[in-house]
């Protein structure tokens, strides 16, 4: 057995079911040898029952049949709503102990750490809210569309979900990010994995109706009217002011599907505000009305908080699109390496300004970079899977990426995000994000200027 | 075709006095607004005050509102940071001169309130009146928002003690917001014509410029901050929040004493999805009590654990005050044991 647990560029099976926890805490400090004796040790106890076979047959997984290849499994609809396999228990939401002082008014971030492709499944995705979350009844929901003056609009409307949902209907994937998402990390290093880092990043395949639809049903004076006040049914009644240049390109929509079922409440079901690349905070969730106005409302999620702190004592306002940026999720902060050999380091850009059209990783810290390959669909506006080759030989690394969009826009390094916005932002920190690999194969956040 | 004519006469004269586009376009889909239904969802305010309901309220009734409905969580002064951020303090007579806040260049704010921020007094009527109280938004008569934002005004030394704030007023006062010169839109994160074209961004221009050098772009790598070793372990056990299998693991965090910790952490996400942690501390009150104040007062009651359960389950007041805890009978006996446990043992 031992010849093939050491054949070279595989990987070993997961040792920690099998390491008491002197040798788990061993492991955990970085004596990677203790791991392969151990697992030695172990693998020789688990076959000492199957005495009749001996060890150097091969794999006990494949030379004896498990129990579910020789018994019956579970029926149709045992679980009439799907549910992760037990073995996933580890990957969920989670908040960031210290963030915030109440659930009400906090975040849950997603587990980046351990998702593929673009998708966010809708169980994982990253949770804002500012007065707790309703399950509200879509029978009893409303939309309001009206003018902040009777010129604006020629007739102020309401639709239930049934009228919305005979409309002529899109379905996009794009990303959703919270303006303060990374804003923890403005500063210093502060978090240690891309759960706690990147995880106010969510994408969605979304359904709904153009808001432009909805306007010029009311009868909008788009002359006039160049801003829409978008207000949510919870406690907060959450308002943001959204550009009518985006509305007018027909890119914002009002959303009542989530990839594929209705939205989850705690992301704004039954409707929601979709507006492609910019912050989250502008998606208002459980959306009920919708005003046009001449001039910017100012409200207090656009003028007390996601406003920009500047070097100067000035705040930004109005500070909307998420510009390009990116994050390698595999290997990434808090986790460890198994070995040494060949890995696919993975990982997610996006932009708010568009298409995706390079990714480029970098192994010692931004001095050498290869371009990544594109591994799925690039959309607009939307998470763009990439992979690259690693062979890791066992010394340190930084790992980097850098994202550039179809403007031509390159990520900045935190170093060119600092000299313009200084270090009290909170908001908008899209600068390049580096994971340090040590010997024993532990990564961690650092932050490279 | 000519039984038809009529109604494309009247769609074209229609869809020549509109735009390019019809209203009331699909058949049996919305219907207009009443004034009234309007009226009961149109509160907003906007910084020009449209939106504005009339009315008035003093610093001494806005004290006693806040006392009442606000203190609580923010504290009697608007300085608790509890709960949120602080509302009140940080800014100078010197600011309210200047219109801009010294601190927030200086660097000598220990902390931003919102009255260091807010640039439009409208923002703070706007949402006191459409959120405040946390847990019972919008119950506030429009007078009542006047009294309690010229107490807020008072605390912050803009208006004096005997002020009283109205819709006739506030336009005056947004002259002596402390911050009011704070703002700037001059960025690239809002789309369309910059603001001297009439919008209100730069038009798009981002603020770095990057280059994708690809070879020997800098002579060495300069480390600007790494991973504290308090912040390597404030978040758990990474190795649990891994799959146990694929190309790496979580690494392990804590050692085997923290998993009383993790347990623990375990139980606050059970009280934070049950709702607990919206009335109750950890260690102070919030509406009900602190639960280091309920371990205080049950020290030593053997019966108290059964006896809170049930509490905890039918709701009830009386004992910390007047105002009653709601019933918690939708959730599971099972989880109610927890919690009350949880919270006898010194919750953490
Ligand atoms: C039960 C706790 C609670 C009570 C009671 C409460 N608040 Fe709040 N308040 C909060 C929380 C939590 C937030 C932050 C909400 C968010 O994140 O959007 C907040 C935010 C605010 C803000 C915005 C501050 C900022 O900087 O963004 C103001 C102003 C405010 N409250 C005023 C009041 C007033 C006035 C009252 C009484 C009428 C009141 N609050 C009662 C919990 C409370
Ligand atoms: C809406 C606010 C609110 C919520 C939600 C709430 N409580 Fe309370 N709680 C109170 C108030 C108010 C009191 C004080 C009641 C009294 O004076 O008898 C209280 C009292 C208590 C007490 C002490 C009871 C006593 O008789 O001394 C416990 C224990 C307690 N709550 C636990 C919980 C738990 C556990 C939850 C979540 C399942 C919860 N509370 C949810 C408001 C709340």
């Amino acid at each position: 057995m031992g010849d093939m647990v050491k054949q070279p560029g595989r990987l070993r099976p997961a040792p920690e079911n099998f390491l008491s926890e002197e040798q788990v805490k061993a492991v955990g400090s970085g004596r990677r040898d203790f791991l392969r004796k151990s697992f030695l040790a172990a693998g020789a106890a688990l076959a000492a029952p199957m005495a009749a076979r001996a060890a150097s047959e091969g794999d006990i997984n494949i030379l004896e049949n498990p129990a579910w290849t020789t018994s019956l499994g579970m029926p149709v609809a045992t679980n009439p709503y799907g549910m992760p396999s037990k073995f996933e228990s580890q990957l969920l939401r989670r908040e960031s102990p210290g963030l915030a002082r109440v659930g009400g008014a906090s975040v849950s971030f997603a587990p980046l750490q351990g998702l593929f492709g673009i998708i966010t499944p809708s169980g994982l995705h990253f949770e804002r809210h500012h007065q707790g979350w309703h399950d509200i009844d879509p029978s009893k929901h409303r939309l309001m569309v009206n003018g902040s003056d009777d010129s604006l609009l020629k007739k102020a409307k309401v639709y239930t979900l049934d009228e919305l949902m005979r409309l002529p209907s899109v379905s996009r994937i794009h990303f959703i990010e919270c303006g303060a998402n990374t804003g923890l990390e403005w500063g210093n290093v502060a978090v240690p994995t891309v759960q706690y880092t990147h995880g106010m990043v969510s994408c969605s395949e979304f359904t709904g109706v153009p808001l432009k639809v909805l306007l010029e049903d009311c009868g909008v004076d788009y002359k006039k009217a160049r801003y829409v006040l978008a207000e949510g049914a919870d406690g907060s009644s959450m308002t943001r002011t959204i550009p009518m240049e985006m509305v007018e390109s027909g890119e914002v929509f009002v959303a009542y599907g989530q990839n594929g079922e209705m939205l989850r409440p705690e992301n704004g079901y039954p409707l929601r505000l979709v507006v492609p690349g910019v912050q989250g905070v502008s998606w208002v969730k459980w959306l009920r009305r919708i005003e046009v106005g001449d001039k910017p409302y100012a409200t207090k999620d656009e003028a007390v908080h996601y406003i920009d702190l500047l070097p100067n004592g000035q705040h930004r306002q109005y500070s909307s699109i998420q510009e390009a940026k990116s994050v390698i999720t595999t290997p990434s902060g808090g986790q460890t390496l198994l070995d040494k050999g060949f890995f696919n380091v993975s990982g997610l850009a996006w932009s708010g300004r568009g298409r995706i059209k390079q990714v480029d990783v970098s192994f010692d810290g931004g001095i050498n970079w290869k371009t990544a390959r594109i591994e799925g669909p690039v959309q607009n506006k939307a998470l763009t899977r990439f992979n690259v080759d690693w062979v890791w030989d066992g010394s340190p690394a930084i790992l980097q990426s850098r994202a550039i969009d179809e403007t031509g826009f390159v990520q900045p390094t935190y170093g060119q995000l600092r000299k313009v916005r200084g270090t009290k932002s909170i908001y908008h920190n899209n600068a390049i994000q580096s994971w340090k690999v040590i010997e024993s194969g532990e990564v961690s956040n650092v932050q490279v200027l | 075709m000519f039984r038809f004519s009529k109604t494309i006469l009247v769609f074209a004269l229609f869809s020549a006095s509109t735009a390019a586009f019809a209203i009331d376009k699909y058949q049996g889909v919305g219907r207009q607004a009443t004034p009234a239904e309007v009226k009961a969802w149109d509160i907003d305010v906007r910084p020009d005050f449209k939106g504005l309901p009339k009315g008035s309220g003093n610093v001494e009734r806005g004290n006693e509102l806040f006392e009442e409905k606000c203190a609580s969580c923010h504290g009697s002064f608007g300085e608790s940071n509890e709960v949120f951020t602080p509302l009140a303090g940080g800014t100078t007579k010197d600011d309210i001169k200047a219109g801009n806040v010294k601190g927030l260049s200086s660097g000598e704010l220990p902390q931003r309130t919102t009255f260091t921020k807010v640039a439009t007094i409208s923002t703070v009527f706007d949402y006191i009146q459409r959120a405040m109280p946390w847990t019972a938004p919008k119950s506030l008569k429009a007078d009542e928002v006047y009294a309690i934002l010229a107490y807020l005004l008072n605390l912050q030394e803009i208006v004096p003690a005997d002020f009283v704030l109205s819709d006739k007023n506030i336009a005056d006062v947004q002259k002596l917001l402390p911050n009011r010169n704070g703002m700037t839109t001059d960025h690239g994160m809002w789309p369309g014509a910059p603001a001297k074209k009439g919008g209100i961004g730069n038009g798009g221009k981002p603020d770095t410029a990057n280059k994708a050098c690809m070879k020997n772009c800098k002579p060495e790598v300069l480390i600007g901050s790494t991973l504290p070793d308090y912040a390597r372990t404030a978040h758990g056990e990474l190795r649990d929040q891994n799959r146990s299998f694929g190309p790496v693991r979580g690494t392990q965090t804590l050692g085997p004493e923290a998993a009383k910790k993790a347990a623990d952490a375990g139980t606050l996400d059970l009280a934070t999805k049950s709702g607990c942690m919206a009335c109750h501390g950890m260690k102070s009150k919030i509406v009900g009590p602190g639960y280091s104040e309920v371990v205080a007062r049950y020290q030593g009651q053997t019966d108290a654990e059964s006896r809170l359960i049930a509490k905890v389950k039918a709701g009830g007041q009386g004992v910390w005050g007047s105002i009653p805890m709601p019933p918690n009978g939708h959730l599971k006996d099972e989880d109610i044991t927890t919690l009350v446990k949880w919270i006898l043992s010194g919750s953490k």
